[in-house]
């Protein structure tokens, strides 16, 4: 492939879009979780300033190598899947750098961010993130599962691994979406959302107030400044990937926004009304009613 | 170990202890906890950034969100709940609470400090990275308060830490922290909020007082 400086500036002015659209609706979703508990909750510039704080910290300690690569490895992981996810699908200015079988690279990176962090946080020596980091990896696992049988099954039925290919195949209009073609696996993996996003019932690899704060216990100052950045990009990718998944992908940005929101706060909402798993409830669910649903979305199709 | 007065307890906790240790590969090591597990290198002073007008931002932002470490001690940490639920509301004004001294700047003394809570304060504290401030609430961190004869509290906090703003009274209510915060915010738009280079210039100043206190001190000088 050459190099080509406009695709580049389109997908670096992407980031930028998706970072601070992350940050935003970070913001809104502490303030609906403000809402709901009768508090005003933060302004909704508060995540640039608590950014700003961060990288404005004077002082760092280290651990180690590792310590140092674990926040940088995270980053890698939400760029990367970023970088190869389309955003908007018409036009070729946001498809970033999507190819024939992305969808493989996504599920990788997916992963390699928390195998990062998991190094760097062990590195740190605290025994709250070596227990977050056992959570968080034993939850992703049995998280992956229903995820993977529901993009198997959405990549049998439209024949490709390509999520471009995917969403070109959605078009034309509301009852084509995967949500409708394809209810089991949409289920399957709007349910998976949920562990992904890591709202309320599997939010306890980070369990503010039982090991605080989980892997990131040791992360200060800039180091915490690359994951509160990583952590908003993630957010709207995530959301994106299910968007372009079951939801017919979106065609501006006003669509982008709206589908990434709505997805994002399916998680809040339910993060809102039920409270934690433990972490042999959060695993059995995800082993019981998703992998049924993916079982079923996978058979369907075969 | 910097004991010096014979009359200090000698700490000899065997876990702590220098000691030789089989590995699983029968290789011999020597383990020392108090070398391999803290690091006992003095403060630095960090100097503000040298263009002033981007101290002032930086100082802005940090006046905006600030991070406070979840340490209560004594009768004033039951006045710290009402701030973060309805009623009081902080976030609003950018005051979070933190689990972990790592990500905290702010550190809230509320009330009287027992010499074995003052340990833990200042292991906590010295853990805290750099802009940090000390919010000292009621009478007890001013002059010992009621507990101004006891023979187990200390009486007068900033011989101990470098504290930015006291909040007097016995407790202070809520509506007085948030104002103690609001004189907080102002100092640090001020540039004034530099307690953690103050301790470490009189690191010896403080570090002696810490010692007169703490009859059993089993920690390196300085834990970062």
């Amino acid at each position: 492939m050459d190099f080509d400086i406009k695709r580049l500036g389109f997908t670096l002015l992407g980031l930028l879009i998706v970072l601070n659209w992350g940050l935003l609706m970070n913001a809104f979703m502490r303030k609906i979780g403000a809402r709901v508990a009768r508090r005003i909750g933060i302004p909704w510039h508060q995540p640039w300033i608590d950014l700003f704080k961060n990288y404005s910290i004077r002082s760092q300690i280290t651990h180690g190598l590792m310590f140092y690569l674990g926040p940088i490895f995270r980053l890698s992981g939400g760029v990367g899947i970023f970088l190869f996810m389309p955003m908007i699908i018409t036009g070729d200015h946001w498809l970033n750098y999507s190819f024939q079988g992305d969808l493989v690279l996504i599920m990788y990176f997916q992963f390699f961010g928390m195998l990062g962090m998991a190094l760097g946080a062990g590195e740190g020596g605290h025994p709250y993130s070596a227990i977050g980091i056992s959570r968080g990896l034993s939850q992703f696992t049995t998280i992956e599962v229903p995820l993977t049988l529901a993009i198997i099954s959405l990549a049998i039925q439209y024949d490709t691994l390509s999520l471009a290919d995917i969403v070109r195949a959605q078009q034309g209009g509301f009852m084509h979406w995967s949500m409708w073609t394809n209810p089991f696996a949409t289920a399957a993996g709007m349910l998976a959302a949920l562990g992904t996003l890591g709202h309320s019932p599997f939010n306890l690899v980070m369990a503010p107030n039982e090991i605080p704060i989980g892997p990131p216990t040791e992360y200060h100052s800039t180091f915490l400044g690359v994951l509160q950045s990583n952590g908003a990009i993630l957010h709207v990718v995530e959301a994106a990937l299910f968007m372009n998944l079951f939801f017919g992908g979106a065609t501006n940005w006003i669509e982008f926004i709206v589908k990434t929101f709505l997805i994002y706060f399916w998680s809040v909402f339910v993060g809102m009304v039920f409270p934690r798993f433990r972490i042999e409830q959060s695993v059995t669910w995800f082993l019981k009613v998703p992998l049924v649903l993916g079982v079923i979305a996978v058979v369907m199709f075969m | 170990m910097m004991v010096d007065d014979k009359n200090k307890k000698k700490f000899d906790n065997p876990h702590y202890a220098k000691r030789e240790v089989i590995g699983p590969d029968g290789k011999s090591f020597i383990v020392d906890p108090m070398n391999d597990y803290f690091c006992d290198a003095r403060p630095k002073v960090h100097e503000p950034n040298i263009i002033p007008a981007v101290e002032k931002f930086l100082n802005w932002a940090r006046s905006k969100s600030l991070w406070v470490l979840g340490f209560g001690t004594g009768c004033g940490s039951i006045e710290i709940p009402p701030l973060i639920t309805p009623r009081f509301d902080v976030f609003r004004f950018g005051i979070q609470m933190r689990p972990t001294p790592r990500q905290s700047n702010v550190f809230i003394i509320s009330g009287y400090l027992s010499v074995k809570t003052l340990k833990r304060v200042i292991r906590s504290y010295e853990q805290m990275q750099n802009p940090k401030y000390v919010l000292a609430l009621g009478s007890c961190t001013v002059n010992g308060g009621m507990y101004y004869d006891s023979y187990n509290t200390i009486n007068r906090l900033d011989y101990y830490l470098p504290v930015d703003v006291y909040i007097a009274g016995c407790m202070p209510r809520p509506e007085a922290i948030i104002a103690g915060f609001n004189k907080l915010k102002e100092l640090i738009r001020e540039g004034k909020g530099e307690g953690a280079n103050l301790y470490a210039k009189n690191f010896d100043w403080y570090k002696a007082n810490q010692k007169k206190i703490i009859k059993d001190w089993n920690m390196p000088d300085y834990n970062w």
